[in-house]
């Protein structure tokens, strides 16, 4: 059997990985993939950390999590074609409304 | 074979995501992305999580990716091509991603280094469906709520005003 330690490691590379991706990348686009990486990465760390008496109720919640990033996907998609559509542009470095 | 299949799938779902970060054109982005979430649907069933894993292929490599390059069917690609102070950034944000690594590493070392057992037998699609219709009934019903919102929300927003 695979220990859950090992499970543990490879969604903690992930999470990195989509830290990394979240600031390297500067379009608003792939930026959103890397917080759907992020969330990929916490779904594989709960399933694995679970313990074996408790492993439906992470199932379950995991299926939660799931069907949140959808929501979230589609609200954060709408605003980045209204983005797009204000400014022609899904550069993040083009959005300095707030830098005054 | 699971050690086998275990090394295969998480290979192949870290470097899809690395060539993700590497790909230039969001379109190619969202592909590998599509590449890395199947083989993680991959790790869930190795977990002794068949449903999940399957919801994961299904709803997250399917639907919610192919929503995404919907999406970006509809911009402008080429406007997120990289900048130029592309090599700070990158350096900055290694450096940031290694000290979360660390920081994860330190607050899970027991567990890195004394790995538990891994999962037991496989959980059977029902007892989820059981949770989910009793002990969890009021948080799903509460999610299909959530769903309507976005759903209203996403159409509220891009929506285009009336003599705009």
């Amino acid at each position: 059997m695979i220990p859950a330690g090992w499970f543990f490691a490879v969604a903690a590379i992930l999470f990195g990985l989509g830290v990394t991706a979240f600031f390297v990348r500067r379009d608003l686009p792939t930026q959103f993939l890397a917080v759907e990486i992020m969330l990929n990465a916490a779904n594989l760390a709960f399933l694995a950390l679970a313990k074996p008496a408790s492993a439906a109720a992470a199932q379950t919640i995991v299926l939660f999590i799931i069907t949140v990033a959808a929501a979230e996907a589609a609200v954060g998609l709408a605003v980045i074609l209204v983005v797009f559509r204000r400014r022609k542009s899904v550069r993040s470095e083009d959005l300095r409304i707030l830098k005054g | 074979m699971a050690a086998v299949l275990f090394w295969v799938f998480s290979c192949v779902s870290i470097g899809a995501v690395l060539a993700m970060i590497l790909s230039r054109h969001p379109a190619h982005a969202a592909l590998w992305l599509v590449l890395a979430f199947a083989s993680l649907g991959g790790l869930f069933g190795l977990l002794a999580a068949p449903f999940v894993a399957v919801v994961q292929i299904i709803i997250y490599a399917g639907a919610i990716m192919v929503l995404f390059l919907f999406v970006l069917m509809t911009i402008d690609a080429k406007a997120g091509i990289p900048g130029e102070k592309r090599t700070f950034a990158l350096a900055a944000a290694i450096v940031l991603a290694l000290l979360l690594l660390a920081e994860i590493g330190l607050a899970a070392r027991s567990l890195l280094l004394a790995p538990a057992a891994a999962v037991s037998d496989s959980i059977k699609t029902a007892a989820i469906g059981r949770l989910l219709f009793e002990k969890y009934l009021y948080p799903f019903e509460i999610t299909s709520l959530l769903i309507m919102a976005a759903l209203v929300g996403a159409v509220a927003l891009v929506k285009k005003k009336d003599g705009a």
